[in-house]
């Protein structure tokens, strides 16, 4: 298949993905929305045209990795995981409820598809890191991605990370940042500010592409693309809640949940 | 004095068998791999690099990255022993090792080198007094503290055969063999070293050989110490803890913080279970600097502090 073949899918798909995500958050009282928005089309685009997986193997060895080191971008990730086939969507209704697989933030052990638990910041980078060497020194075929959130960026551990993977010169691993400049409570730049990100891991040995992170097509060109010689990072501009115009570039649904006038809007808008 | 010096006859650095016992494994299982925060001399994985270049990771002095491509690692199908001086892989990765292994139950082994007062005139930033009471609540990370060369090589054997987390507590500071006939290495169950009924002297890493030498003072003296190896700390062998509040007395001897580490387990076991006397040696928080050997004479962690302790205890005894 042509590669924007699949463009029309992948819309499809997020448009699933956000409706989904959004009832899940709204019958919790509970979730990320802005968060999980800004971040739906780039795992569209990730499981409905980039990676290579079997959602009947989960544990297949060459599977491409994808680790969602924003963590508690649940709605995005689980309404993708189900999408791409790895649960039954009867299990979205779990969501946050006691004893749920589907937890405020995933755990590999209660669900599949899931490559490692985060929730606390500035985890899934390092993991994938140590992914990405255990393919180089196999000469493994599968490929690694990470998204993070912009704010994450501000986590230590994932420039200790992007110092490893610069140097071992790790062409099989693409970070993806979420570039929606806000983080919970303001602005990126106004709280510890991340610009010239771009600059930044160049200077750490990367490649560095910037793409508008709600284009499938232009998403898909950019992580479709055959591995160079070192390490992809993918500045993905994206708007926090993208899809609903109350949620678009607000801060405050960060982690802010819906009432029932607030849901039938959203879902009148996401059609 | 019975307290280790590295020029004592008989002595050994546990760091030797340790790194013998993963070259051979590595020898055979190419999915064995190291990961170091530049620790390479300190781990003693000079021989090991030589042997395995590809296999010797070195992410810098980075140990956040370091406990997290381990992970990593364990997900792209290899076995990772993940080794740095203790105080570092447990407590600057703390969250890293709850989160990414623990937690995430990965199949990687962390190696801590170095541990306890072993780096004692550098201070309490270089000690690893507190690594036990931060990680004995990770319970699905088993926490192994070999007293000897022996079960330092039985301990490795098993964490790469076994198949989950787990933490090995390793030490630089020499100590004899113990003299055990038929050993069996058994995790998760404490080894008697000498049998008695009087008290129990419970003890685990360097502390195990000083804890002997003090059952043989206390002999002269008429008591009869049961001395108990204790080399699982996760999980804890409750039969063991049963039988040993059944002799009244009990005392504790780690290289260790005595608050929350073996101390505080068996203080925690047997106010729940057997409520008896606990004397628990060990170090009350930061330390003075000071030599190894001082700082052990000097907070009872001698044959005749572990005997003087066991007097205390038994003094208690109903």
């Amino acid at each position: 298949m042509l590669t924007n073949d699949k463009v029309p899918l992948i819309r499809e798909k997020a448009l699933w993905m956000r409706r989904t995500a959004f009832t899940m958050v709204h019958r919790a009282q509970l979730g990320h929305p802005g968060g999980d928005f800004s971040a739906m089309d780039i795992l569209a685009t990730l499981y409905f045209g980039v990676l290579n997986f079997d959602p009947k193997r989960p544990d297949w060895p060459d599977r491409d990795r994808f680790v969602m080191s924003k963590g508690h971008a649940t709605g995005a990730l689980y309404s993708a995981l189900c999408a791409a086939g790895y649960f039954p969507t009867d299990w979205l209704a779990t969501y946050m409820q006691p004893k749920s697989l589907l937890n405020g933030h995933p755990n590999r052990n209660y669900l599949p598809g899931v490559e490692t638990n985060t929730g606390p910041l500035g985890h899934g980078f390092p993991v994938a890191t140590g992914i990405a060497i255990a393919g180089q020194l196999s000469g493994a075929s599968y490929r690694t991605f990470v998204l993070t959130g912009d704010g994450e960026q501000q986590e230590g551990s994932n420039w200790e990370a992007a110092m490893v993977a610069g140097h071992r010169k790790l062409a099989n691993l693409t970070l993806i940042i979420d570039r929606n400049r806000l983080q919970q409570g303001a602005g990126t730049e106004e709280t510890s500010g991340l610009d010239p990100l771009d600059e930044k891991y160049r200077a750490f040995g990367w490649e560095v592409f910037e793409v508008d992170g709600h284009d499938p097509a232009a998403l898909l060109a950019l992580l479709s693309a055959a591995p160079g010689k070192k390490p992809r990072c993918v500045i993905a501009n994206t708007v926090k809640g993208k899809g609903v115009s109350f949620m678009e570039n607000v801060a405050a649904w960060h982690h802010g949940v819906p009432n029932d006038a607030e849901y039938a809007q959203a879902m009148q808008e996401l059609q | 004095m019975a307290t280790a010096t590295p020029t004592a006859a008989g002595f050994q650095d546990c760091r030797n068998a340790w790194v013998k016992t993963l070259e051979d494994l590595a020898e055979a299982d190419p999915r064995i791999v190291a990961v170091v925060n530049d620790s390479v001399g300190s781990s003693k994985l000079g021989s090991f690099q030589k042997k395995f270049p590809d296999r010797l990771i070195n992410v810098g002095i980075a140990e956040q990255v370091m406990v997290g491509v381990g992970a990593g690692l364990a997900n792209g199908g290899r076995i990772p022993f993940v080794s740095a001086a203790s105080c570092f892989i447990t407590g600057r990765a703390l969250e890293q090792v709850k989160a990414d292994i623990a937690y995430a139950g990965f199949n990687v082994k962390l190696v801590g080198q170095s541990s306890g007062i072993a780096y004692g005139e550098l201070g309490a930033t270089h000690h690893s007094i507190e690594d036990f009471a931060w990680l004995r609540p990770l319970t699905n990370l088993t926490v192994i503290v070999p007293a000897d060369a022996w079960e330092t090589a039985e301990a490795v054997k098993w964490a790469a055969a076994h198949e989950g987390p787990v933490y090995l507590r390793l030490s630089r500071m020499p100590v004899p063999d113990l003299e055990i006939p038929n050993r069996s290495f058994r995790p998760g169950r404490a080894e008697v070293v000498c049998p008695g009924d009087d008290l129990t002297i419970i003890a685990c890493g360097t502390t195990v050989h000083l804890a002997a030498a003090a059952a043989d003072n206390l002999k002269a003296e008429g008591v009869a110490a049961r001395v108990l190896n204790f080399s699982t700390l996760n999980p804890l062998d409750e039969d063991a803890l049963h039988a040993a509040a059944e002799t009244g007395a009990i005392v504790t001897v780690e290289e260790a913080s005595v608050r929350g580490g073996l101390g505080g387990a068996v203080a925690e076991f047997t106010a729940a279970n057997r409520p008896v006397p606990v004397e628990r040696l060990g170090f009350p928080g930061f330390l003075p600097t000071g030599s190894t050997e001082w700082l052990f004479q000097e907070y009872g962690l001698s044959p005749e502090g572990i005997a003087a302790a066991a007097q205390r205890a038994l003094a208690r005894k109903e």
